[in-house]
């Protein structure tokens, strides 16, 4: 069995006293959550903290409450946000994303702050030490060039959270806590297109919170691409949000990709689709200018060119359910569940 | 000479047959079953390799001393320690346990640390530095061609080049010129792996005075036992190899691996028990699994759909080792003449050497790639001929009882009755060809190997042996050789004998899978255990039933036959309330004749070719499949779904109706893996700034394999046609549903959307990219497009059995006088 390095454990059970424990400790200690992403990467020694601070028995981090519209705990596990009628009912999209995410037995682990703060992926970087010592390493971790673009300066890792992408589309926010205070920002501002600097989070700030603001008139839907019906990461997220005036026409709309980028990519393609109806050319017009901006790279799964080649399909699969089509049989074959 | 005594065929039977719950099920799913990884022996140590981060280099020193005075090492071991190479097969003794002063692949083992626990261990290996003195690489069978410098092994047949086989059963190029049509395609299926659940873990423990036992996640124990004992060159009565249950195999298991001998080493040395348990990653390294095959195949047929001749050429990337290679080699050849009828055939096959993770048996054994080849050209083949694919299927079945072009004997078929079943389920008549577009069927069927006719080694003893031992209490104890590696192994065993006792098979112990105390069973590999374990099963516990038979007759004062063991029972056929119980039966059999214990074994008859290389191919009987697949792809994405399939095998008795059909549907799963998703892929940098040489993602994660939520409905019919040569006429079923998943499912997406992708894995860029091509008027096709230029040699030349032939070589000068005459 692969193993991890040794580590320092605390287990706080306040916000306030992991937030205390973290400026204390430095940058050298990580928080965890579920663990699901952060433990594979330790026994591959991508971290190697010397502190893990859990939030597990925090409980304050896995509160659903009303507001304006809903605030989800960061400690929620992704199968209790999955279980949440009000995530069901009012905020599809995110229902869709989460329920896709890995396999059951992750999602009861995995928590929804955890797929927030989700390392990047890359299949030259996930892979055990010995491996990545017979390329000699990579900018990410231990050495200083990127083999997927080895003229590129900067690490090309793919932002690969699920619940990012549709959270960004239904315009969430997070709130951000460290001992000096804390702040809020727009998911979308929290991301960086970096694959080593995806995150503007300070080591010594914990997310504690994701505010959805009310979803009167909304409607939103995520389609995740991946090779299988379960445990596979995505290699393409449509998420897609819209608001629409009682005659069918769209007032706003919010189109975001996952796994196209080093961030969740916040596209303009949604701007194209106000003041008209959805119709074919609408959706074909939106499709090509999503599938524009999408930047598949060479390190996850399948092929680089046919990733970008199925962009615009899938936002048609996306904003063509919105319209109200049935999209459950087009579905079925690509998630192979029924959501 | 082990022939299977004549023993009137049953007619009825209480265990055989009956669908019921496997003898080792309730242990596995409760946990109790004790795998290799399981095993904890008090003062064990635990060993861990260091593998090569390079995939070719010359080992120039090594120098461990940080490692050996690490604490809590025992041991550090290289290949120094271990001067003699092995290899599973007698011809290609050419693997080192630790690498003696070359690496061929990156996690080929040079180095091990034994250490009190395996974090020590691992700690340990980081401290031990190798310098190397890096080689160039060869990546694929073509490169291995195209560079024969620097040589990756100095044996072989030229270059980087293992072997070149070249056979030729009747005159093709004749055959071939007098058809009708001339088919010729290229089509190449991309390595893949096992992937079995549980990875590979042995125990080696000294007894004190100097024996050794090796606990192992292996499926071959006496391969093993005999390739061990020459390997630490060590007495074979000295060592005891036990296979533990394991949790897969599909060939994954059938090697002597570096490991086993490691260990072993390591805990004579120590005088204590050593541990090793492989990573998911080691075990990608391991591999030996499905080699990547070029393919070339030149069919000729008649108007009528009728096959006249074909030439196979093949060509494998057979990885840094030799493995079961030459075997390998051998079958991508040896059945294709199993299934139709072909009057005649000549096939040319190369195996190369690269630096990659060493190729071997696959579930399907070298068989898979070939049977992708012909089933997706005969649909060709109907096409253009305006046939219905399966009726052109129907009208060149394999004849009952004859010889192939090859001189392979084949007994009972039930390839027709099973294409019936699949085309009638599936409603093919109404809906090939004539679904909406993006949706389709496809057809393929397949045969294999009820067991290899000849063992690994060159002997004319049993292939299986099996004892029995039964006493006063009632109980009795099964030995055998044969080993549990998830199929069913024990279940079978365990049915046989509780058929012929009349017992339960609840009730009868079992001891398997131990050289120490069973008696030889050469493995479970090549779907040879029902077959070869039943017959040998099924004669020992005659001869035990003819003592407790003929004990009880004489306390019931009846003659014997008249006596029926049934139910736990001996009693009187025509009053079943006159008898005994069974124990009590057996108290007068041991009063009798003293201590129960009886034998039987098995080898498979003498095979008719006579010719050199007619020793792969023959089996004691062949089982047939015929698969459909139901397609659905998208033709804005190449998208591939796959909602049902129907699979129709021969099996020609279910001894267990349950696991036959576990065994059909896992071969389902495997097949469609392998059809859309699986490969053993390997990556290169860029070569000016790297030689790196790495398995493309050596993980459970992304190596693509089904999820159950991708498996599509099965429906699975067996058919049953008792084969004569096998016990109580029950084929294999193991391997062979799985050869015509792929085929079946190209030829779906071509019923779907009209474009061929003449390769595996049938991926959506792949579709998408024909489809394209499609569009722009060009062939409709993703495939290999060329095929090397292979120095194959002159075939052996062997006579057709209908064309005079005796089986053995024809030279060519008395081909020459035949021709004259
Ligand atoms: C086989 C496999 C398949 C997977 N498939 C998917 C998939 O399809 N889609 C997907 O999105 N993910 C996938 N994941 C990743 C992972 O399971 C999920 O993203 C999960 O939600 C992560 O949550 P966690 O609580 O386990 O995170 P952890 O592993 O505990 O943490 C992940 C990172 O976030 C940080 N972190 C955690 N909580 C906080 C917080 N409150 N504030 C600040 N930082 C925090 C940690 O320090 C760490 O860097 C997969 C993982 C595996 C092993
Ligand atoms: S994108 Fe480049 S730098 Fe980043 S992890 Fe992959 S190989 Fe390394």
């Amino acid at each position: 069995m692969m193993r991890l390095p040794w580590f320092g454990f605390h287990a706080p059970r306040t916000v306030a006293e992991a937030a205390k424990i973290l400026a204390g400790e430095g940058p050298q200690a990580m928080l965890i959550a579920g663990g699901t992403d952060l433990v594979p990467n330790m026994k591959r020694r991508h971290q190697s903290p010397q502190t893990l601070v859990s939030l597990r028995r925090v409980d304050e981090l896995k509160k659903i409450t009303n507001g304006s519209g809903l605030k989800l705990g960061a400690g929620l596990s992704l199968t209790e946000v999955i279980h949440s009628d009000k995530v069901r009912a009012g905020y599809t999209g995110l229902y869709q994303a989460a329920a896709q995410v890995a396999t059951v037995h992750l999602r009861n682990m995995g928590t929804l702050g955890g797929n927030l703060c989700l390392d990047t992926r890359c299949t030259y970087l996930n892979q055990n030490y010995e491996w990545r010592k017979a390329i000699d390493f990579c900018m990410k971790k231990d050495g200083d060039i990127c083999w997927v673009a080895t003229a590129s300066k900067r690490c090309l890792a793919v932002s690969s959270t699920d619940t990012a992408p549709a959270l960004i589309s239904l315009g969430a926010k997070v709130k951000l806590v460290s001992s000096q205070g804390e702040r809020e920002v727009l998911l979308a501002d929290l991301y960086a297109n970096d694959g080593i600097d995806y995150i503007v989070r300070r080591p010594d700030e914990i997310l504690t919170e994701v505010s959805l603001p009310d979803t009167a008139g909304w409607k939103s839907t995520y389609w995740k691409l991946r090779r299988r019906g379960a445990f596979d990461f995505p290699v393409l997220g449509v998420a897609a949000a819209i608001k629409f005036a009682p005659d069918g026409t769209v007032e706003a709309a919010r189109i975001a990709l996952g796994a196209v980028s080093s961030r969740p990519l916040a596209t303009k393609a949604g701007d194209s689709l106000i003041g008209k109806k959805l119709t074919d050319e609408a959706i074909a017009e939106a499709g090509g200018k999503a599938q524009n901006v999408a930047k598949p790279m060479d390190n996850t799964d399948l092929d680089i060119y046919w990733r970008k080649d199925v962009v615009s399909s899938f936002v048609g699969y996306a904003l063509r359910e919105l319209r109200g089509d049935d999209m459950r049989d087009t579905r079925m074959r690509i998630s192979r569940q029924a959501l | 000479m082990n022939a299977p005594e004549k023993v009137k065929p049953r007619t009825r039977f209480d265990t055989v047959g009956k669908p019921r719950r496997r003898v080792d099920g309730r242990a596995k799913v409760t946990g109790l079953t004790r795998f290799a990884d399981d095993l904890v022996l008090p003062r064990m140590v635990h060993c861990k390799l260091l593998r090569s981060p390079h995939p070719h280099a010359v080992i120039e020193a090594i120098d461990f001393s940080r490692a050996k005075d690490f604490p809590g090492v025992h041991l550090v071991l290289t290949g120094k320690d271990f001067p003699v190479s092995f290899g599973i097969l007698p011809v290609t003794q050419d693997e080192y346990p630790l690498a003696n002063e070359r690496v061929r692949y990156v996690g080929d083992p040079v180095a091990a640390v034994v250490a009190k626990d395996e974090q020590t261990a691992d700690a340990a290996l980081g401290l031990i530095e190798v310098k190397y003195r890096i080689l160039n690489t060869v990546s694929s069978a073509e490169e291995a061609l195209a560079n024969p410098e620097p040589r990756i092994h100095d044996y072989g047949e030229q270059g980087n080049i293992h072997r070149l086989q070249a056979f030729e059963f009747g005159d093709v190029d004749e055959a071939l010129a007098k058809s009708d049509h001339v088919f010729e395609d290229l089509f190449f299926f991309e390595g893949n792996t096992h992937l079995p659940l549980e990875q590979h873990a042995s125990v080696a423990a000294p007894d004190g005075e100097g024996k050794l036992t090796l606990w192992s996640s292996t499926q071959v124990p006496h391969y093993i036992h005999r390739a061990l004992s020459r390997a630490l060159r060590m007495p074979a009565q000295h060592i005891r190899v036990i296979a533990c249950p394991n949790g897969g195999g599909f060939g994954g298991k059938c090697d002597l691996h570096n490991h086993e001998i490691v260990v072993s080493r390591a805990s004579l040395i120590l005088g204590r028990p050593v541990k090793i348990c492989l990573t998911r990653e080691e075990v990608f390294y391991m591999h030996r699994g499905r080699h990547p095959v070029l393919m070339k195949m030149r069919t000729g047929v008649t108007n009528e759909g009728k096959l006249t001749g074909m030439h196979l050429q093949t060509l494998l990337d057979g990885g840094g080792y030799g493995s079961y290679g030459v075997a390998s080699t051998f079958y991508t050849g040896a059945l294709q003449t199993v299934t139709y009828e072909l009057p005649r055939y000549k096939f040319d096959a190369c195996r190369t050497f690269t630096n990659k993770p060493a190729c071997g048996p696959k579930r399907g054994h070298g068989t898979p790639q070939p049977r992708f080849g012909q089933e997706v050209q005969l649909d060709k083949i109907a096409e253009k001929l305006g046939l219905d694919p399966a009726e052109m299927r129907l009208n060149m079945v394999a004849k009952p009882d004859s010889l192939t072009a090859n001189w392979l004997k084949i007994g009972s078929i039930g390839l027709e009755e099973c294409i019936r079943q699949v085309v009638d389920h599936s409603d093919w008549k109404k809906k090939r060809a004539q679904l909406p577009p993006g949706r389709g069927l496809g057809l393929a069927c397949g045969s294999y190997l009820c067991g290899a006719g000849l063992p690994i080694y060159w002997n004319k003893m049993p292939q299986s042996g099996v004892q029995i031992l039964a006493d006063r209490s009632g109980q009795v104890t099964v030995f055998c050789g044969a080993t549990e590696i998830g199929q069913g192994s024990d279940d079978m065993l365990a049915a046989f004998v509780a058929e012929v006792l009349g017992i339960d098979a609840f009730d009868v112990r079992l001891v398997t899978g131990d050289t120490g105390l069973t008696p030889v069973d050469l493995g479970s590999y090549s779907s040879r255990v029902t077959v070869m374990m039943g017959h040998a099963a099924i004669q020992a516990a005659e001869r035990m039933r003819e003592m407790i038979v003929d004990a009880a007759s004489m306390e019931l004062e009846v003659s014997p036959e008249r006596l029926v063991m049934a139910q736990g029972r001996v009693f009187l056929s025509e009053d079943p309330s006159k008898g005994m119980t069974f124990a009590e039966a057996v108290v007068y059999a041991e009063t009798k004749y003293g201590t129960l214990g009886t034998v039987g074994s098995y080898a498979p008859p003498r095979a008719p070719g006579r010719f050199k290389g007619a020793g792969v191919g023959p089996s004691p009987a062949y089982s047939y499949t015929a698969v459909v697949v139901e397609a659905e792809v998208d033709q804005n994405t190449g998208w591939i779904h796959v909602p049902r399939i129907w699979v129709a095998h021969d099996i020609g008795r279910a001894v267990n109706p349950v696991l036959a059909r576990g065994q059909v549907e896992g071969s389902i799963y495997m097949g469609l893996g392998e059809a859309l998703m699986e490969e053993q892929v390997f990556r290169r940098l860029p070569p000016k700034m790297s030689h790196a040489l790495v398995h493309k993602f050596p993980s459970l994660l992304e190596y693509k394999s089904l999820t159950s939520l991708d498996m599509p409905e099965v429906f699975t019919y067996l058919v049953e046609d008792p084969d004569p040569n096998c016990p109580f006429g029950a084929k294999e079923v193991g391997q062979g549903p799985l050869l015509p998943v792929m085929p079946a499912v190209a030829n779906a997406v071509y019923d779907a959307v009209g474009v061929r992708i003449d390769e595996v894995p049938i991926t959506p860029d792949k579709v998408l990219r024909a489809l394209e091509r499609k569009a722009k008027g060009e062939t409709p096709r993703v495939g290999p497009d060329h095929f090397p230029k292979v120095p194959y040699p002159t075939p052996i030349y062997v006579t057709t059995p209908w064309e005079g032939g005796d089986g053995n070589e024809t030279k060519p000068a008395d081909r020459k006088q035949a021709v004259a005459s």
